[in-house]
């Protein structure tokens, strides 16, 4: 699929991965030309963060072969491999927001005179290669004062000025607004005229069609295509993603989700206008009892933010919330959970888990409050309280007792789940509650949604898997930049037009669908 | 971008058989410690199983594990207070200040000692809440925050007291000291006391649950409701309490209040006690039991080694490297 | 890029809120020692005499060095408890020494000082000890040992011996150690500003996993502050027993928050990553002249604020620092 490209200046092959029960890579190969600003894409777990970090010598490869600059290499450290040449820039600026921004640019090797600092040489060169960006600013100022965009620019700055020849950026734009977004792509364009290469890693479509020459796709621990940018549409680029045809007719039975449509009943959830900050502008989603909401969209468009808000986590700049018809305003998750909301975050380890607590306490601990009296904790209700549901969802554990921490990932979620049921909530959020789990408990989790939804129980369910939102919602939400922009009635709902209002938003979406829908009519 | 993040769960319950071994030892470390010093000096200290030494003992380190017990709380949900010792030094100038005064030397005793030693509490419980409040919700560093009143709060005592010596000899305001009923010194079985409710409160209550998420993983908490505010609010006020108790003990013991010296140096002494019981500094674990055993352990060590004619001193080195050894033992558990 | 050019006018508002806020933080400190000054200066008599400069410089450089190498630590995102039992420790060193000259003395404290801070430093860098808790047992070991040289009690200095000098001599008419303190501040401010290793302690605090990929040796820069603070502290130590004639195994209770309140109230950060020597210099002073202005009020007889006030003010003047600093630092996020 990959045309012949001569002069490449990277040339990873069959690179294989293994982590302690995962194939993480598998034969995976990435080849950049010289001069070329190559996107690398993919959905998360897709591997995209581990080809680098072997790239970079921050992993050791299991096998293949790596040449870089015409020499086969294995860098031990990212240190190493900037010394070669080969720079990252991180999504999370990896630079010292108190220092300077010339001391950003020089730490490490900082110009000297007599032994000491020379700040005046180290100030103009730093001005100079900066320039070289047409960026002007004050060197001397601590890099905190200035915006992201212009950090990012600094840590570029460093980069190039260890004369690399091959600047890796990972996700840069995640925290930009359009302008700096903009700005970036100057200096990306800059890059490319000195014949610097760029390796360009985003979820954002049309950053990819706007700077980048290449583009690989990852899925799944495997590259699936390495063609140019020109050659690809947007929809087939998030099919390939996904690991989808478009033309791929709805197969069933892919998922734990049972197939008929839930019964809906009365609404529990209307969020309406929903914005904070450049992340979320204007989403809106409702959820009726009894069934199943998707809330869809590429990583960055808002799903999580706007789950936060309606939690009660973050506190919109605007918009209003109703629950059962009645406005509400929660000031913290606590009153939330009161209205009778619950939220599994997307992050387990970070906003989930508790990790040195028991499973019988991160199990309980939103119930507590139910389960005591006089604020003791009445251990015979939380016994039952925990022993059913162990039962009923089937967590494996060695006990209640046993600390969190040592369950594998499905079964925290399904604690965490517990966490939730356990409230006999009326709606239910849940961020992700596949990712990062086993096939096996998978299904069991996504056929527990699925009975929730049939006894009455509102569910909004952000997820990245297409089938999940195919088979197992009623309806779905698609979000793009931190705005709705599409609601695909249950009829409607298909992997083609979901991926089409992903890819190009709601006015391109009803074109799209027509589109995918005929070729759907067509092939059938 | 947490792709790999995730290990397989055969990974895991594979490290969970080790891990619990280990975590045995960790958790009854302390435990075998002590029982090791115990052993030692029954076999080796003349007179050590005697009522005698083991009140002289217990008395001493009455004072330590009751503010060590404030600390845990603190430190489980990720704090650290710095400022016990100097509370310690205002609740023990603040009682004799009102049971001296002409106002309460006119009421009956009955009410003037009660009531001198509830006044004095709350003031430290009060200071306890300023500490809380710095830390929950101007979000000031523990360390710093409790720094401000370690500093101030031993100038308000020695303020209020001009710096002078209080001196008093009333059995019965001094009964936190020096009563023994059926024998047993009164601040033994208050500080048996609190341990034990402070263990069943961490173990029974929602409140204890509250204190372990906070120090635990603070925004899970926050996300399954838990009021972290409030709870690292009580959490300091708790410890401030528990000071002003301990001043008003160690005041008794000396019949008298000096407020240049009450409590000081206690903070250190608490903390280590926590850090040798195997509580974590870094939050989200606490065991009362082995607080009180860290205590205990630190005890022992200076009376086993000044039995045995090695001064004070040395058992100060001796603690440092206990000190030490907790910590690294602790930082296996971790990793 | 026009773009780009509007972007940063836009930023320079926000910088400027930054740029006053750290004028507040790094000045502040200076133009209240500043005011201070001039309300002595106004209010007694023989505030800024001779004298009284002297024996305030000469008692406060203890607590100053103290405070500049604790700053270093905490620069780095540490913190040392330690230093003023490791003073004690020195001072009992140095004393012991004192018989054969100066020299030796100082060396003796020195090194007494560095050995505690390598300790400290290892078991932080290489153990990955919390800093905290590693120096709360060196704490507890300095002072031990320092009892345990001294034989419980405190150990008179040789005064046929050049030691005392160090201590209660003036130069040019200058104290000796106040001498010894500007000495050290200028170094200290060097090495901060002009060496690759000041600027790294810096990096290391700011953001210790940036300061690794840029391949800094962060080990080995933590191992280097808790160093200097040890040596620094055995500097103050040796003064200790120089001032006082005596090695004194129980002195320097309490230094090390005094001296972490002087960093804080100078305007380093506890967090790491921000500061300053001469603000912790100017800190430091600062909490040592609030003593001073206390005697000259209650010398003056109008209104008796017993010496104990000290402390108090000493607190208030924190939490007015501590406050302001987290409401600049927290509007900054913004």
């Amino acid at each position: 699929m990959s045309e012949e490209r001569t002069d490449l200046l990277l040339q990873m092959e069959g690179i294989t991965k293994r982590f302690p029960g995962v194939l993480a890579l598998q034969n995976v190969s990435l080849r950049v030309a010289r001069g070329e600003v190559h996107a690398l894409v993919g959905e998360n777990g897709a591997g995209k963060s581990t080809l680098i970090k072997i790239l970079t010598g921050a992993y050791k490869r299991d096998s293949g072969t790596i040449i870089f600059d015409g020499r086969a290499v294995e860098f031990q450290s990212p240190q190493q491999a900037q010394a070669n040449g080969l720079s990252t820039i991180y999504q999370e600026v990896n630079l010292v927001p108190f220092r300077s921004i010339s001391e950003n640019i020089f730490m490490g090797r900082e110009p000297k005179r007599f032994g000491l600092i020379d700040w005046r040489r180290m100030n103009s060169e730093a001005s100079t290669i900066l320039a070289r960006f047409g960026l002007h600013v004050d060197v001397t100022q601590p890099l905190m004062n200035l915006n992201v965009a212009i950090q990012q620019m600094v840590a570029i700055a460093r980069a190039v000025s260890f004369q690399s020849k091959l600047v890796v950026m990972d996700e840069p734009t995640s925290s930009l607004d359009e302008h700096e977004v903009e700005t970036l792509f100057d200096v990306i364009r800059q890059l490319k005229a000195e014949g610097v290469s760029v390796i360009f890693i985003t979820h954002r479509l049309d950053e990819l069609y706007a700077v980048c020459d290449q583009v690989t796709i990852m899925r799944d621990g495997r590259t699936v295509d390495n063609r140019s940018m020109q050659s690809i549409t947007k929809l087939e680029l998030v099919a390939r993603m996904l690991g989808k045809d478009i033309n791929e007719v709805r197969r069933a039975g892919q998922t734990g989700f049972g197939e008929a449509v839930h019964k809906a009943q009365g609404e529990v959830l209307t969020a309406e206008h929903l914005s904070r900050g450049r992340a979320l502008q204007d989403a809106s989603v409702s959820v009726r009892a009894g069934e199943i909401v998707g809330l869809a969209g590429l990583l960055g468009s808002g799903r999580t933010e706007t789950a936060r808000v309606i939690f009660g986590a973050d506190a919109p700049q605007s918009g209003q919330v109703q629950i059962e018809g009645k406005p509400v305003k929660f000031d913290s998750p606590a009153d939330a959970i009161r209205a009778g909301i619950g939220f599994c975050s997307e992050d387990r380890k970070t906003e989930g888990i508790v990790p040195y607590m028991s499973v019988r306490e991160n199990l309980t601990l939103a119930l507590l409050p139910h389960l005591a009296r006089y604020g003791i904790v009445e251990r015979d209700k939380q016994e039952q309280v925990v022993d059913q549901f162990i039962k009923r969802l089937g967590i494996k554990t060695a006990g209640p007792d046993q600390p969190i921490r040592e369950l594998s990932g499905g079964n925290q979620q399904k604690v965490l789940l517990a966490r939730w049921l356990a409230l006999n909530p009326r709606l239910l959020i849940l961020d992700e509650p596949t990712r990062g789990i086993d096939v096996g408990a998978k299904g069991e989790i996504q056929a527990l949604i699925d009975e929730l939804a049939r006894g009455g129980l509102g569910v909004m369910m952000i997820t990245s898997e297409i089938e999940e939102l195919t088979e197992g919602c009623d309806r779905v939400v698609v979000l793009r930049d931190g705005r709705t922009v599409a609601e695909l009635p249950h009829e409607e709902v298909s992997q083609a037009a979901i991926m089409a209002a992903m890819a190009h938003g709601a006015e391109a979406g009803e074109s799209a669908v027509s589109e995918a829908a005929g070729k759907e009519g067509a092939n059938g | 971008m947490a792709n790999v993040s995730t290990p397989a769960p055969g990974t895991t319950r594979r490290l969970a058989v080790p891990d619990r071994w280990r975590s045995y030892i960790e958790s009854y470390g302390a435990l075998i410690g002590l029982i090791i010093l115990f052993l030692y000096n029954v076999f080796f200290t003349n007179n050590f199983l005697t009522a005698q030494t083991l009140y002289v003992n217990l008395t001493q380190v009455a004072t330590i594990a009751i503010v060590a017990t404030g600390m845990t709380l603190v430190i489980a949900t990720g704090g650290i207070d710095l400022s016990v010792g100097s509370l310690m030094a205002i609740s023990g100038a603040i009682a004799p200040l009102i049971f001296l005064s002409q106002v309460g030397q006119g009421m009956n005793l009955a009410v003037t000692i009660p009531l001198s030693y509830l006044i004095a509490i709350l003031i430290t419980g009060a200071f306890g809440s300023f500490n809380g409040f710095l830390v929950a919700y101007g979000k000031i560093q523990p360390i710093i925050a409790t720094l401000i009143l370690y500093i101030a709060g031993r100038g308000i005592a020695q303020v209020l007291t001009n710096g002078n010596l209080q001196t008093f000899n009333n059995p019965v305001f001094q009964y936190i000291g020096m009563g023994r009923p059926a024998g047993v010194p009164f601040q033994v079985i208050l500080m048996i006391v609190i341990v034990a409710i402070a263990a069943w409160v961490m173990r029974y209550t929602t409140f204890g649950r509250y204190v372990l998420a906070v120090g635990g993983n603070e925004s899970a908490a926050r996300l399954a409701g838990v009021p972290i505010n409030r709870i690292k609010m009580a959490a300091y006020i708790i410890s401030g309490l528990l000071s002003g108790i301990a001043g008003l003990i160690v005041i008794a013991i000396n019949s008298s209040s000096d407020a240049n010296l009450v409590g000081l140096n206690m903070e250190l002494d608490a903390i280590a006690a926590v850090a040798v019981g195997g509580t974590p500094l870094t939050g989200g674990r606490a065991t009362i039991i082995g607080t009180f055993i860290g205590a205990l352990i630190m005890q022992l060590i200076r009376f086993t080694l000044l039995a045995h004619g090695i001064p004070d001193a040395a058992a100060m080195a001796v603690k440092a490297a206990i000190i030490v050894v907790a910590a690294m033992v602790q930082l296996r558990r971790q990793a | 890029m026009a773009t780009a050019t509007a972007d940063i006018q836009q930023k320079s508002e926000r910088a400027s809120v930054g740029r006053w806020a750290s004028i507040v933080q790094r000045q502040g400190v200076l133009i209240v020692l500043v005011l201070l000054i001039i309300f002595g200066a106004l209010r007694y008599e023989g505030f800024l005499s001779p004298y009284n400069i002297a024996s305030v410089l000469r008692y406060n450089s203890m607590f100053a060095l103290i405070a500049l190498g604790m700053t270093f630590v905490i620069m780095t995102g540490g913190i040392d408890l330690s230093v003023g039992a490791v003073a004690a420790l020195a001072s009992v060193v140095a004393a012991l020494v004192s018989p054969n000259g100066l020299i030796l003395g100082l060396l003796a404290g020195l090194a007494a000082g560095i050995i505690a801070g390598f300790i400290n430093g290892w078991l932080v860098s290489r153990f990955r000890i919390l800093p905290f808790i590693a120096t709360l047992a060196m704490l507890l070991a300095a002072r031990g040992i320092a009892l345990i040289l001294a034989k419980n009690t405190s150990v008179a200095v040789s005064y046929t011996s050049n030691f005392t000098t160090l201590g209660q001599g003036d130069f040019l008419s200058l104290p000796i150690p106040a001498i010894l303190l500007v000495i050290a501040y200028i170094i200290g401010s060097i090495v901060l500003n002009f060496t690759s290793f000041g600027r790294h302690v810096l990096a290391v605090g700011g953001n210790e996993e940036a300061a690794r990929l840029m391949g800094l040796p962060v080990e080995n820069i933590k191992l280097a502050v808790y160093m200097l603070s040890g040596a620094l502290s055995g500097l103050a130590g040796t003064i200790l027993a120089a001032q006082f004639g005596a090695g004194q195994p129980l002195e320097g209770i309490g230094w090390e928050l005094h001296a972490i309140a002087s960093v804080v109230v100078g305007g380093t950060l506890l967090t790491g990553g921000v500061g300053s020597v001469w603000t912790s210099l100017v800190g430091a002073l600062m909490l040592g002249l609030i003593f001073n202005l206390l005697n000259f009020e209650n010398g003056r007889g109008v209104v008796s604020l017993s010496a104990y006030w000290q402390s108090v003010i000493r607190g208030l003047f924190l939490l007015i620092v501590v406050a302001l600093q987290s409401r600049l630092t927290r509007s900054r996020e913004t």
